[in-house]
């Protein structure tokens, strides 16, 4: 893979060259587990109710159940920073896909916004001849990272089946309003409010962090990032963003895609119990702890963090062990409900069933498997209220 | 158990001029003098003895010198003597190795390789004594442009807070129970008196202090102690404090025994229990917890005062710094690797942090860089030693200094780093209540002040020579600032030319 | 966004608060207090912030809705009464007065505090009066209906907690770890079961005594007014109490 792109992206993601970009944030996401398919006007409303997490250099969505007409095709997002970036991505994209569609996604002109750039969407089915041995993710994976690494001014931010990530400079709402959030429906849809510390914004550093349909949005910064990032680093993955999300979204992909390890399990890995608690736990449940801790050190998430991860028919909530950023969790009938504040779950949504706050580095998952209404989501029963 | 550590000092009694008046056993808080009644004689225990020089200077006959013992172990680069003996220490106590003061290892100073510059020829000098020489500095957040009503052409632009300095010389964050109350009150009255500020630390204000109030700077740190609204109310700026250089990411325990009666009705806590200081503030765990404390505080005092947030120089400072602009401080201040302290852990104090040089440069260009370098004023703190070191801050890019150390050795500290035994025989870290009397208020404020007028004449010196007669036309100046024997990186990290260039 | 404000001519003073940002609310209660308002009614409250911070008042103000962080931080005197969920740093360093919360509150409820009481009918998130503070006749109280996450009383110099276990089911044991690490001062009354290993290392478990019972007395007998519980009933329960084993729990920790 060439290297101007890719140094390109890192110049513009941290400009300053620091160990890493840092940044905070509000969270929210809502998820309709029965799989019905919702505008994003409360999830807007609810980001915005956050406003005050964020300062206004980066705001993005995720939605998933977003594109049932292209259901089976991969949807990429992808920003220029102008045409001679489009063309050459294009011809790569055609040389690489069928592509059933290409077109601007569709914007509004908003005072708040500045300087967009181009964004692209295009609905592409993988030609059977280029698989190569390779599964169809690993051979998008690859596509996505010749372009962000190789094309100058061209960026996929999304390429995932049925979902998208929006995203882009700005507070959440003023993205949801240039992006006409308001006219898509979908079941699942994610948020994020930014508030970076050593960048100046810019677009594609904004979250959600996507890889294939897995969405990360994080809040909090991650001591451990050096050796997180050393380690992905050997299973091929290339940093290019220089942010906790990314290493984030990286370890999830390597520990569900790769490793088949369950969302329960990565929790563990990500959130480890501490070793006091390992030891009170019975002789199995000891045994897998350790051993994850053991392998899977390098992994441990060290320091402040919520992320709302989602991916096709599920979505994590998860903080870290000693909990030190804060995560609220809801129901009402099949909804689910993850949020920096509770405040914001109330605004769209008054008389909920339940609202609890989860405890430390325990996973609160959604999944379209276990409709809420039919069975609670997994670890409700062990939250405290 | 017996002690394998030598003497550290050789204790020099000129027995034909010792007149055996006891005031160095009177002196020593040690206990390294003692009389002997039979003998009518004074006797030395050099074990106890720390250095500090308070029984030479208060001897009446000069009977006495204290000097370095000459004792050497066999030389080894890598052995120094001592880790040697703080081995040895650890070995017979076994806990935490616990100093005072600041860094004290050969780190590179970097104001000894940074020259300033004067006029020759091509502009004028300007004569300090005869011409106007403006310090006056205003510490808060700038807006990036005035704004006048296009009819009348009056002032529509509002200013956020400022406050006004004579001297851009602050004295850093001391609390009560780290220093007691007569040194508190030096600084607070040579404050009020040269036109600059005092820092209360995070020990409260206690109430003979409200006087002072306008010139105080209030600490909001990880203990919250005495903070309540009256304590917000009458300061003149709010400092939140996550982290100073000495210790840099942890926090402090002020001993029990150094927690009187009355510096525990001023921090509103029990007498005789450790003050913790956890390492973070359990409201901050991220940046925008930072925000959220910025303007509770605001919300709190309905913004009139500017609200300063207080970091360790550390590795990320520049991109800290730009967060906490970003988060809402108006001020932020940059306590350096060799700053001070009543109490650290030995391999934090000399092991964790960048020198303030760096510091100072990397924040200022960040903060230019992201065009936001008017929404905060900039202290930078550790180790200041002189007016030279002052005029060189500011010419990096510092609005102002805050000193710590150098106000106490005007106060007669000898910087012994015994701060934490809470024996301080100059009076000063203790709050014991004899030994505190050594520090006279009176006197006190008037040294610190003789101190102030010195280094004001002499920066002003230093800018007629640049032909500058206001501050702010040095800040940020770099120009004026050449380097020696500094490598490329240096120079580069530090935005200034080789002596020549 | 609009802000209804209105007046029943006598003290009370009803504001819709409806988006309005908290710095104007705070404003608008400040208001209505120099106006001399007994009682303001807020409502439609979602995630404002720093609500009657620093009031000087003995006014009572009702919320209705969801309020923000910092609830009441450096709240000195006023009665704060949350009809439904507070958020995290409610009463941060809180000064005196009163704060009811008929609904759970988040992390670090009551951080710092050194006066006033906090009531929550439900559960309290992390670090709950962590770094509480006592000077005197001056003590702080949080009483929790429910249980603690972790880190109860972290770093307590002083005050009260109490921790009623109400919401517990089942085994009647309280879930939280690490409850009263570096607790220096103050007393933690807990009624139901905790295990030994959830403690922090520097609290010990002790028999209540005649004045201890008093003090919860008290507190429990508010609680149940505020609530609608039965406070004999609740009494009648066991009660441990978690003091600190050590004025100076890190008095060992240093050479000089
Ligand atoms: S006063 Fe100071 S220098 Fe003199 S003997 Fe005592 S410790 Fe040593
Ligand atoms: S303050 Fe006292 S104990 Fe501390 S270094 Fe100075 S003279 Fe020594």
């Amino acid at each position: 893979m060439g290297g101007k792109g890719m140094d390109h992206w890192e110049r513009v993601n941290n400009p300053y060259d620091d160990d890493k970009v840092i940044a905070a944030c509000s969270l929210f996401g809502m998820m309709d587990t029965s799989g019905k398919r919702f505008s994003g006007g409360d999830t807007i409303t609810a980001i915005a109710n956050m406003h005050e997490r964020g300062n206004g250099l980066g705001g993005g969505f995720a939605v998933y159940g977003l594109y049932p007409q292209y259901a089976e095709h991969y949807a990429f997002h992808v920003m220029y920073l102008d045409e001679a970036a489009r063309r050459e991505a294009e011809s790569l994209l055609q040389d690489g896909f069928r592509v059933a569609l290409a077109e601007p996604v569709p914007t509004r002109k908003t005072r708040a916004i500045e300087n967009p750039p181009l964004v692209w969407r295009y609905f592409l089915e993988v030609r059977t001849q280029n698989g190569q041995g390779l599964s169809h993710d690993d051979y998008v994976l690859e596509k996505v990272m010749q372009i962000n690494t190789g094309v100058r001014n061209a960026f996929v931010f999304s390429s995932g089946k049925d979902m998208a990530v929006f995203k882009g400079v700005g507070y959440p709402e003023d993205i949801a309003d240039y992006f006409r959030l308001d006219e898509y429906q979908g079941y699942l849809w994610t948020a994020h409010g930014r508030f970076p510390t050593n960048t100046r914004g810019w677009w594609g550093g904004a979250h959600p962090f996507s890889i294939l349909d897995w969405t990360v949005n994080h809040n909090g910064e991650i001591s451990s990032y050096g050796i997180n990032r050393r380690y992905l680093e050997m299973f091929g993955y290339h940093c290019t963003m220089q942010t906790d999300t990314e290493v984030i979204a990286y370890a999830v992909d390597l520990l569900v895609r790769r490793h088949h390890l369950p969302i329960e399990v990565v929790a563990d890995v990500l959130a480890a119990p501490l070793w006091s608690q390992i030891e009170r736990e019975d002789g199995e449940k000891a045994a897998l702890h350790t051993t994850l801790r053991q392998v899977y050190g390098s992994l441990l998430l060290n320091g402040p963090f919520t992320v709302v991860i989602a991916h096709q028919g599920e979505m994590i909530g998860l903080t870290d062990r000693i909990r030190l950023r804060p995560l609220t969790a809801a129901t009402k009938g099949d909804l689910l409900f993850l949020s920096s504040e509770e405040s914001a779950i109330r605004l769209v949504c008054p008389q909920l069933d339940r609202a609890w706050i989860p405890m430390g580095g325990e996973p609160i998952i959604g999944s379209l498997q276990r409709p809420l209404a039919k069975r609670e989501p997994v670890a409700v029963e062990e939250a405290t209220a | 158990m017996k002690t394998y550590l030598p003497p550290r000092f050789v204790i020099d009694r000129y027995a034909e001029r010792c007149i055996a008046c006891q005031v160095c056993v009177r002196q020593c808080s040690f206990d390294a003098h003692a009389y002997d009644g039979e003998d009518d004689e004074i006797r030395s225990y050099e074990k106890n003895c720390v250095g500090c020089h308070r029984c030479s200077v208060f001897c009446p006959t000069q009977a006495l010198n204290i000097r370095l013992n000459p004792l050497s172990y066999r030389p080894n680069v890598n052995w120094q003597p001592e880790f040697i003996e703080d081995i040895i220490r650890q070995s017979e106590g076994g806990g935490v190795l616990l100093t005072g003061m600041g860094n004290d290892k050969p780190y590179r100073v970097y104001w000894d390789h940074l020259l300033l510059n004067a006029s020759q020829v091509t502009n004028p000098s300007i004569d300090p004594l005869r011409e106007p020489m403006e310090l006056k500095t205003f510490l808060g957040r700038k807006p990036d442009r005035v704004e006048l009503d296009p009819a009348s052409l009056s002032l529509k632009t509002q200013l956020a807070p400022q406050v006004a300095i004579d001297v851009p010389v602050l004295f850093s964050a001391m609390s009560y129970g780290a220093i007691n109350l007569n040194v508190q009150e030096s600084l607070a009255r040579a404050a009020t008196e040269a036109g600059t500020l005092f820092n209360v630390g995070e020990g409260g204000l206690h109430q003979t202090l409200y006087k002072y109030a306008n010139n105080a700077i209030v600490q909001v740190a990880s203990g919250r102690f005495g903070v309540h609204p009256e304590y917000l109310d009458v300061a003149r700026f709010i400092e939140i404090k996550i982290g100073q250089g000495a210790k840099p990411g942890i926090g402090g325990h002020l001993p029990g025994g150094k927690v009187s009666e009355d510096v525990a009705e001023t921090r509103m806590i029990p007498a005789g229990t450790d003050a913790l200081s956890p390492a973070p503030q359990h409201d901050i765990y991220s940046i925008e917890d930072l925000a959220q404390l910025i303007y509770a505080l605001k919300e709190a005092t309905n913004y009139t005062k500017p609200v300063c947030v207080k970091i360790a120089a550390v590795h990320n400072s520049a991109a800290i710094a730009s967060g906490m602009v970003r988060a809402g401080a108006d001020i932020i201040a940059l306590d350096g690797l060799r700053g001070s302290t009543g109490a650290a852990p030995k391999m934090i104090r000399d092991n964790v942090g960048i020198p303030i040089e760096l510091a100072i440069a990397s924040v200022d260009t960040r903060l230019r860089e992201e065009g936001i370098r008017n929404q905060a004023s900039i202290i930078a703190a550790g180790g200041f030693r002189n007016s030279a070191d002052v005029v060189k801050a500011i010419a990096l890019g510092a609005d102002a200094v805050y000193i710590g150390t150098a106000a106490l050795i005007a106060l007669g500290c000898t910087v012994c780093q015994q701060c934490p035994t809470g024996k301080c025989a100059w009076g000063i870290a203790t709050t014991d209540p004899i030994l505190s009397k050594r520090v006279n208020p009176d006197i006190g404020a008037r040294r610190v002040v003789n101190l102030l007028r010195g280094w004001s004449l002499e920066i002003k010196e230093m800018l007629g020579g640049m032909g500058i007669n206001a501050l702010e036309s040095l800040r940020g100046n770099r120009l004026h600032l050449r380097g020696v024997d500094l490598t490329d990186g240096e120079l580069d990290v530090l935005g200034v030319r080789l002596a020549g260039r | 966004m609009t802000t209804n404000i209105s007046s029943n001519g006598g003290s009370t003073v009803r504001i819709d608060v409806n988006g309005t940002h908290y710095r104007e609310l705070n404003g608008l209660i400040r208001e209505a207090v120099a106006d001399g308002a007994q009682r303001i009614d807020l409502h439609d409250v979602h995630g404002q912030r720093y609500i009657a911070t620093n009031l000087r008042t003995e006014a009572e103000i009702h919320i209705h809705g969801t309020p923000g962080n910092d609830l009441g931080a450096f709240l000195d005197g006023s009665r704060l009464i949350v009809h439904g969920n507070a958020q995290d740093g409610c009463g941060n360093t809180m000064n005196e007065g009163e704060i009811i919360v008929h609904g759970h509150a988040g992390d670090i409820t009551g951080l710092s505090a050194r006066g006033g009481r906090i009531f929550v009918r439900e559960d309290v998130g992390y670090r709950a009066a962590i770094h509480m503070k006592e000077y005197e006749e001056k003590r702080p109280a949080l009483v929790i209906g429910g249980t603690a996450q972790d880190f109860l009383g972290e770093y307590m110099a002083g005050g009260i907690v109490v921790a009623l276990g109400l919401t517990l089911n089942g085994e009647n044991c309280h879930k939280a770890s690490f409850v009263g690490t570096g607790m220096h001062g103050g007393v933690i009354y807990l009624r139901g079961h905790i295990n030994e290993h959830q403690l922090g290392k520097d609290v010990g478990v002790s028999k209540l005594t005649r004045k201890d019972r008093t003090i919860l007395r008290d507190l429990v007998t508010q609680f149940a007014a505020h609530f609608g519980y039965d406070a004999e009933e609740i009494l009648a329960s066991r009660f441990i109490k978690l003091v600190p084993l050590h004025l100076r729990p890190y008095g060992r920790l240093y050479t000089c």
